[in-house]
């Protein structure tokens, strides 16, 4: 005998020019704007590092161009008492989340002070080892359903990092403990060179979840408003202990850092359709459709652009860290071990 | 308060006195609820302090280190078990990359107060696996302290320490010994983690060991003619090289003796701090009995891999007679 003992379902959510837009407007009409403008920061903030990089105040930099709907969507429902754990591509993520731009661009030049205080934002510092940080997205989850608290946490991972171990572990772990956490993959459809279809046999990453006892949810990643109803729905089971799995369906408009060349690996043509999905023309296609866009919105792309460059230039302008700060923070006192190779150091480098 | 317990059940008063001392401290790993561990360092624990905060958590290394890091960012005190410290090594990433460097990446904002219990050691006729000696691996990871006791108190007091730091800490058991001998714990007692103990003093020449070794340097210095200087390392980092100094100033001989195999093992920093900084007062080159540069063998074999008694007696007699 024969019988089917489980079968499982993946859905996918998509919002701008369905019938979903019925819902219109189910936001604020100052939040859609505010949403709008954090995406053109976002863009002007690529463009800024870039040029910065090629003009060698930054050494590398992860862009996260055409990825702007996925984190600043996923992001938006968040309460201030939710926890975010970030990869190394989600600047646009720690826009939304106020951290200041002067930071961020610190931490790009290389400056681990740019990572400071972060923890008023509940918000980890990025972790570049990929897939390593889902089982700290997992912890935070199993505390908050410990402390019974009602917060989530959301934890940022790519499509390439799924196949890491740590990423099953994690989505393990928050199943088996009622999880207050998130995972939110953003398969831009690449991991360096490697496409999504080579990475992974599954037909989409949301299913993994479904291994694990959790909701997987597929969603348009370039579609905002869809990426908001996602994280709407995956919040709310997630303060209740039962983590979700979002898989945000999206391309990397860039190459991978600033030292890759993704025409070894992939076609204009491929490319160029993307580019017709760039989030930041939907949407604001979509507010000009709903008569939200206005003037202010008109003329925010050079204040925008205007703001990053401040902030460009004041993390141009701060100070460079000491040489005590290579020794100040790897432990809580420092070891006498430590403060002699200090002391020795010292002297050999000239200080 | 005084009370006599051999190591493994030290393990289990220090781990009991820290969660009856702190609600946030929490005990999870691999059977380490109902059970009590595989070698029942948590036994009980899990009925006294409930499931919420001891409990047996999925077979998984690298998740149990790295959810622990997430919860000590929430505030919890995780003390962890890996089975055997053979298996550590799925869990090394989160605990070298991350658990080590959350304070310096965050420039001080963030601290991972986790401990990581492992038993560690051969010399118990085990599968294979089941008996490495990690400790130089975590030696070599900034930002954690690696730590083995050696006796009963020692266990309890380094053990709570551990528990209460800010930074992740290591904390290898030497599973050989841990039923071996009981001794008066008192439980007031404090200790800094930093610092080596003296378990003999002696003129004639130092000899540095840690975790089981402790006893077979005993037992070696009970047996030759010499006066015999025991110091038991404890922290192997940050280690107490001043310590060292001082002894190897009045000795002018050294010996380590550890199980860990010799090439890059910690010995090997010993011996090259010595000469760095007491060359002039030494009388020979420091020795080293360790285990050889080959996988631990299977259990037929171990015996000529452990260092014994006999092989430090005579590494003893050949730093003293050089
Ligand atoms: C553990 C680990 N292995 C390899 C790398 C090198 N590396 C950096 S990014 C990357 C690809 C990541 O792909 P994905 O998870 O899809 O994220 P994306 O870059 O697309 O945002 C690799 C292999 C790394 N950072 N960490």
């Amino acid at each position: 005998m024969r019988e089917e003992v489980y079968s499982g379902s993946v859905e996918r959510i998509e919002v701008m020019g369905t019938d979903d837009e019925d819902d219109f407007p189910w936001i604020e009409e100052d939040e859609y704007k505010e949403l709008y403008k954090q995406m053109m920061i976002a863009r002007k903030f690529d463009e800024k590092a870039f040029s910065l990089q090629r003009r060698g105040e930054i050494s590398t930099y992860a862009p996260h161009k055409g990825q702007e709907a996925a984190q600043i969507g996923a992001m938006f429902a968040l309460e201030e008492d939710d926890w975010v754990v970030p990869s190394f591509r989600e600047t646009a993520a720690f826009i939304a989340r106020g951290a200041p731009l002067d930071k961020i661009f610190q931490r790009w030049m290389g400056d681990a002070n740019g990572q400071k205080n972060l923890s008023e934002l509940n918000t980890l510092p990025v972790a570049i080892p990929v897939g390593t940080q889902n089982l700290h997205t997992a912890g935070l989850g199993m505390a908050m359903e410990k402390k019974d608290d009602e917060n989530a946490v959301i934890g940022f991972t790519g499509d390439g990092s799924t196949s890491e171990g740590d990423f099953h572990e994690a989505l393990n772990f928050a199943g088996v403990y009622s999880g207050h956490s998130i995972f939110f993959v953003q398969n831009n459809q690449y991991a360096i060179s490697m496409p999504r279809e080579k990475q992974t046999k599954s037909e989409t990453i949301a299913q993994k979840a479904i291994a694990y006892g959790i909701t997987g949810i597929q969603v348009d990643g370039n579609d905002l408003l869809a990426v908001i109803k996602a994280m709407e729905e995956a919040l709310e089971k997630a303060r209740n202990g039962e983590p979700v799995l979002i898989e945000a369906v999206t391309y990397r408009l860039e190459d991978h850092t600033t030292s890759d060349d993704s025409t070894r690996y992939r076609d204009e043509e491929e490319v160029e359709e993307w580019k017709e999905k760039d989030p930041l023309r939907k949407f604001k296609e979509y507010l000009k459709e709903h008569d939200i866009w206005d003037d202010e919105l008109e003329e925010f792309e050079e204040k925008a652009k205007e703001k990053v460059d401040e902030a460009a230039q004041k993390a141009i302008d701060a100070d460079e860290p000491e040489f005590d700060e290579l020794f100040d923070y790897v432990y809580d006192e420092m070891p006498e071990l430590l403060k002699q190779e200090k002391e020795q150091l010292k002297k050999e480098v000239d200080q | 308060m005084t009370e006599k317990m051999n190591i493994v059940e030290a393990v289990n008063q220090a781990i009991h006195d820290e969660m009856e001392a702190d609600e946030n401290v929490i005990a999870y790993g691999e059977d380490v609820g109902e059970d009590g561990g595989v070698f029942r360092a948590t036994k009980g624990l899990q009925d006294e302090f409930g499931e919420d905060r001891v409990f047996s958590s999925p077979l998984a290394e690298s998740g149990i280190a790295g959810t622990a890091i997430g919860m000590s960012l929430y505030g919890f005190r995780p003390v962890i078990e890996m089975q055997f410290s053979g298996f550590s090594y799925l869990s090394f990433y989160q605990i070298k990359e991350h658990a080590s460097r959350m304070r310096i990446r965050s420039r001080g904002d963030y601290t991972v107060p986790l401990t990581m219990r492992a038993p560690y050691g051969g010399g118990i006729s085990a599968l294979e696996h089941h008996q490495e000696s990690p400790e130089t691996f975590f030696s070599h990871s900034q930002g954690l302290h690696v730590v083995i006791p050696s006796t009963p108190q020692d266990t309890y007091s380094l053990l709570r320490k551990s528990i209460q730091m800010d930074d992740p800490v290591v904390f290898l058991e030497p599973k050989k010994i841990y039923r071996a001998f009981k001794e008066d714990v008192d439980t007031e007692k404090e200790v800094d983690l930093e610092e080596a103990r003296i378990v003999q003093e002696g003129q004639d020449v130092t000899l540095v060991a840690w975790g089981a070794m402790v006893p077979v340097a005993e037992d070696a210095a009970d047996e030759i003619d010499a006066d015999v200087e025991i110091i038991d390392l404890r922290t192997i980092y940050p280690a107490d090289f001043d310590t060292i100094y001082e002894s190897v100033e009045k000795t002018g001989r050294a010996m380590v003796l550890h199980e860990a195999p010799k090439s890059v093992g910690f010995g090997a920093e010993i011996a090259a701090r010595i000469q760095e900084n007491e060359i002039l007062k030494m009388e020979a080159p420091v020795e080293r009995v360790t285990a050889p540069d080959v996988p631990y063998p299977l259990y037929t074999l171990e015996d000529f891999y452990m260092p014994n008694k006999d092989r430090a007696v005579k590494g003893l007699e050949r730093v003293l007679n050089f």
